[in-house]
């Protein structure tokens, strides 16, 4: 038909989607803060501090807010970039947060159980935290494949194996220090790092941004350059076709969820070594997972979009606490974030939108409607 | 002149698209009168118009001079307009009574009253001569039965202008004939038909007046009687046709494709092809034809690896394929062109050049040690476009979704003829396409076999099957009822062996 050509009849559309989206999310959040009787103008200003530390209202600067958006930030970049690699094979993998908590589990069992040297021992914790990660995700793979069971109801119901098994193992296994948490780390397993606490006037920004960002680029690298990215992106647009070509359309997906449960891996392990040093039990899923869902969406699964969008809700989970500060409820960073997905999901409509605008300016100039019909 | 039906300059936008320019479409009541055009000139656009799928951006509509608002298709259906789609839209475990009066419902009292109905649709079924049986299941009676009951359909609510979209396309030559014997009936009843179609044939057989349409414009309305099929040609597409393919003499060698007591399960589970031998030899066209559904698609998708073979065996140059898995297949010298290009041919939403490496990017030059180089890979999409002129926006960069069918095929076909498969499957080459394509690629189809390739031609078809192959195989029911040479036969022999009433041993 002739509107499926919509799609691609300008080449930036694909980024004018999300910007469009980002745009009215602030809108609605505005709106939402104009309601609470709050000028929004507050609420701006407490992002830009939450983005780059500066206060403008006050002309103060402190490093501290950086630190912590970088913090925020590199967990739901890592859950993204899960989420995205198996979309972009067309598997819906929800069971980041899983993978996640299983990734978190296997480094504390290498950081408390390993003595090594640091430039040993880190590596080591990362390896098994996505290692882990990988195995967790390779369930899921392996049942859809051999036995087409489909992988939003095995990840979700993994989700909670894993959540029970990290508190079984964290508070049996490792002894609990006081009921929720391991002997704290040798400091060799740590990617906590002094200096740069000091130097973000006491964040809790660590090491851990530097596999984030290595992450990233592998992302990148493997879908858009290797050939088992070209694989696996045929897989997730065109299982059939994939097969007609005689690509491997099992094994593709037992592989795509064991890498997507690496990236969480090691969000785990990043988190509980970085953010943390002790092992934890939790009393429920810490929505990593859907988070990260959120910020893949946004960024439309690619490493770049990823990252910006990380950025864009650390940065509102950073700004939290300081708009609580200034008398703004800090749940509207939740509800901006929420409107955006929302914008998001409605990305046909917003394409639509977008073309009709266009349609109706081109139109303007050339084609003279009547009056009769202008209203059909 | 009273005319009927009239849609007054009619302009309908899409974003990025206007499908028709100022069109003009008069129809005179009791007439069959076509709407010829190609893929995307807007035929379907136009006739979603008058049955109130959408509103013209321009134009006005009259219904038996009367100029009207046609705002959803109820308002069609009060206007005696009704439309027999190409996908019929049927309960399958209803009874034809049942469908029909479907949303229309007869009633005595609280209770559905189906016996009138029943004696209702017993009547115009007699009258219009359609000798439909008001309760049988739509799941136990034939396609062109089916397509009877939407006739019926119309019928039942009283419409007076019937659209027929593409009606042949699922129906076998008598089928055809009886379907032409039907409008002229309904016509003689005082009914006015509006016939889309490609067909020329089928429009100088049964239609009054053509409007032929091009790439959204209209260009022109001819009385059938006074008009050659050639030029009728012409206007659709806008330039000389030649109808006949331009092919030698065949000069086949030895047995390249040889499948033997092939058994093949359909996705109900049953055998969809029994033990069905044929052979093909290299340097010839073997066609095979059958109404859809009688076993080509399994006979395909288990010779090319994408369904599994129960029993039998599949043999390319010696080489025994049958358990092979598609790329070893595909090594072997086989050569797919699939039946279905968008769900098995193309990645949609991969670039034309990635899509042309979609069987050779894990090897050289295309990729090193598992690193994709786009540079070679855009330079042999860019050879392969300018070879077969393979026409899109913006080339080798190209979404393959945004492209026109013919353009999708030729990309198909040009990465397979360059794979030079040595046994070529080809299944529904030319479907959905404009004439100018269609005679491409036929003309391409016969340079492969003069290269002495052995291919094996599935279609629906039955114009491409006779132009094009050397030699017939019918298929019926998963068994090959006949094999003949293709000049000495024709359309009737084939439809009465399509239909399984009559066997030939080749």
């Amino acid at each position: 038909m002739a509107n499926r050509k919509l799609g691609d009849a300008r080449k930036g559309d694909a980024l004018l989607v999300p910007i469009v989206a980002v745009l009215l999310g602030f809108v609605v959040g505005s709106v939402v803060v104009m309601i609470t009787g709050k000028s929004p103008l507050v609420m701006f200003n407490a992002m830009l501090q939450g983005l780059t530390g500066l206060n403008v209202a006050r002309g103060s600067f402190n490093p501290r807010y950086i630190g912590e958006l970088v913090i925020q930030a590199m967990p739901i970049i890592l859950t993204a970039l899960c989420f995205g690699f198996a979309a972009r094979t067309g598997l819906f993998n929800i069971g980041a947060e899983g993978q996640l908590m299983i990734g978190s589990l296997a480094a504390t069992t290498v950081a408390l159980l390993v003595k090594a040297p640091a430039f040993i021992h880190i590596p080591l914790v990362l390896v098994a935290g996505m290692a882990a990660g990988a195995l967790w995700g390779a369930i899921p793979g392996y049942l859809k494949a051999r036995f087409n069971v489909h992988e939003v109801v095995v990840t979700i119901m993994l989700n909670y194996v894993a959540l029970h098994m990290n508190n079984l193992l964290i508070l049996n296994v490792f002894g609990s220090f006081d009921k929720v948490k391991t002997a704290p780390f040798p400091q060799s397993a740590l990617l906590k790092d002094p200096w740069l606490e000091s130097i973000t006037n006491g964040s809790r920004l660590n090491w851990g941004f530097i596999p984030v960002l290595i992450a990233i680029v592998v992302y990148w690298f493997v879908i858009e350059k290797t050939t088992f990215g070209y694989g696996l992106r045929a897989v997730g647009y065109n299982k059939d076709a994939a097969k007609y070509a005689g690509m491997k359309v099992n094994r593709n997906i037992v592989l795509s969820m064991m890498i997507a449960g690496a990236f969480a891996g090691l969000a785990g392990a990043v988190i509980t070594t970085g953010t943390f040093n002790f092992g934890r039990a939790l009393s429920a899923a810490e929505g990593y997972g859907f988070d990260g869902m959120a910020v893949a969406l946004v960024g439309s699964n690619q490493a770049l979009g990823i990252l910006l969008a990380g950025l864009l809700f650390g940065m509102l989970k950073a700004a939290g606490p300081l708009m609580q500060s200034n008398g703004i409820p800090k749940e509207i960073g939740g509800i901006i974030q929420a409107s955006i997905v929302l914008f998001v999901a409605m990305k046909y409509g917003l394409e639509r939108l977008i073309a009709m605008l266009r349609l109706r300016r081109d139109k303007a100039s050339s084609l003279p409607v009547t009056g009769e019909e202008a209203g059909v | 002149m009273a005319f009927i039906i009239e849609m007054l300059n009619i302009v309908k936008d899409f974003p990025g698209i206007r499908a028709n320019d100022d069109v003009t479409l008069q129809v005179e009541k009791g007439s069959i009168h076509a709407l010829l055009g190609e893929n995307g000139a807007g035929k379907s656009t136009l006739m979603s118009i008058l049955f109130g799928l959408y509103s013209p951006d321009g134009g006005s509509i009259r219904i038996r001079g009367e100029t009207v608002r046609i705002s959803d298709p109820n308002v069609a259906n009060e206007l005696g307009i009704g439309m027999v789609h190409q996908h019929f839209k049927l309960v399958h475990n209803f009874t034809v009574t049942e469908n029909i009066i479907l949303g229309l419902e007869p009633k005595k009292g609280p209770v559905l009253d189906i016996k009138s109905a029943a004696v209702k649709v017993a009547e115009l079924s007699k009258l219009y001569g359609l000798d439909v049986d008001p309760f049988a299941k739509i799941e136990d009676i034939s396609v062109s039965m089916q397509q009877r009951v939407e006739i019926l359909k119309m019928l039942y609510r009283d419409a007076e202008i019937l659209i027929f979209d593409e009606p042949t396309a699922v129906l076998t030559p008598q089928e055809i004939h009886e379907l032409m014997g039907i409008m002229r009936r309904l016509v003689e009843e005082g009914k006015t038909i509006l016939l889309i179609t490609h067909k020329l044939k089928e429009i100088k057989a049964v239609a009054d007046t053509c409007t032929v349409l091009r790439r959204g414009k209209l260009i022109g309305t001819v009385p059938v009687a006074g008009t050659s099929e050639a030029s009728m040609a012409e206007m659709m597409v806008g330039r000389e046709v030649s109808f006949s393919v331009d092919k030698g003499p065949s000069h086949p060698g030895e047995v390249v494709l040889d499948i033997k007591d092939l058994c093949v399960k359909n996705a109900k589970g049953l055998l969809g092809v029994k033990n069905l031998s044929l052979s093909v030899r290299e340097g010839e066209i073997l066609g095979l034809c059958g109404i859809d559904g009688n076993g080509q698609t399994e006979l395909i998708q288990a010779l090319t690896g994408l369904a599994p073979i129960e029993s039998g065996s599949v043999t390319v140059r010696g080489v025994d394929i049958t358990d092979l898995p598609v790329k070893q297949r595909l090594d072997s010298g086989l050569g797919h062109i699939p039946e279905d290009r968008h769900r098995h041919g193309l990645v949609l939403d991969f670039r034309l050049d990635e899509n042309m490496v979609i069987h050779s990017y894990g090897s050289e030059p295309f990729s090193r040690h598992g690193i994709l180089d786009y540079g070679a890979i855009r330079k042999n999409a860019e050879r392969l476009i300018d070879e077969f002129d393979v026409r899109s926006g913006r080339g080798a960069d190209t979404k393959a979704r945004s492209m026109s069918g013919g353009n999708q095929q030729k990309a198909i076909l040009a990465r397979e003829i360059d794979r030079s498969p040595i046994a070529f499957v080809i299944a529904q080459p030319t479907r959905g396409l404009d004439v100018g394509a269609i005679e491409y690629i036929h003309k391409r189809i016969v340079a492969e076999r003069d290269k002495g390739k052995a291919i094996l031609l599935a279609s629906l078809e039955l114009d491409e099957i006779l132009d094009v192959s050397d030699r017939i195989a019918v298929i019926y029911g998963g068994e090959i009822v006949g094999v003949v040479d293709a000049d000495k036969t024709d359309e009737n022999e084939l439809g009465l062996m399509m239909s399984g009433s009559v066997r030939k041993a080749g």
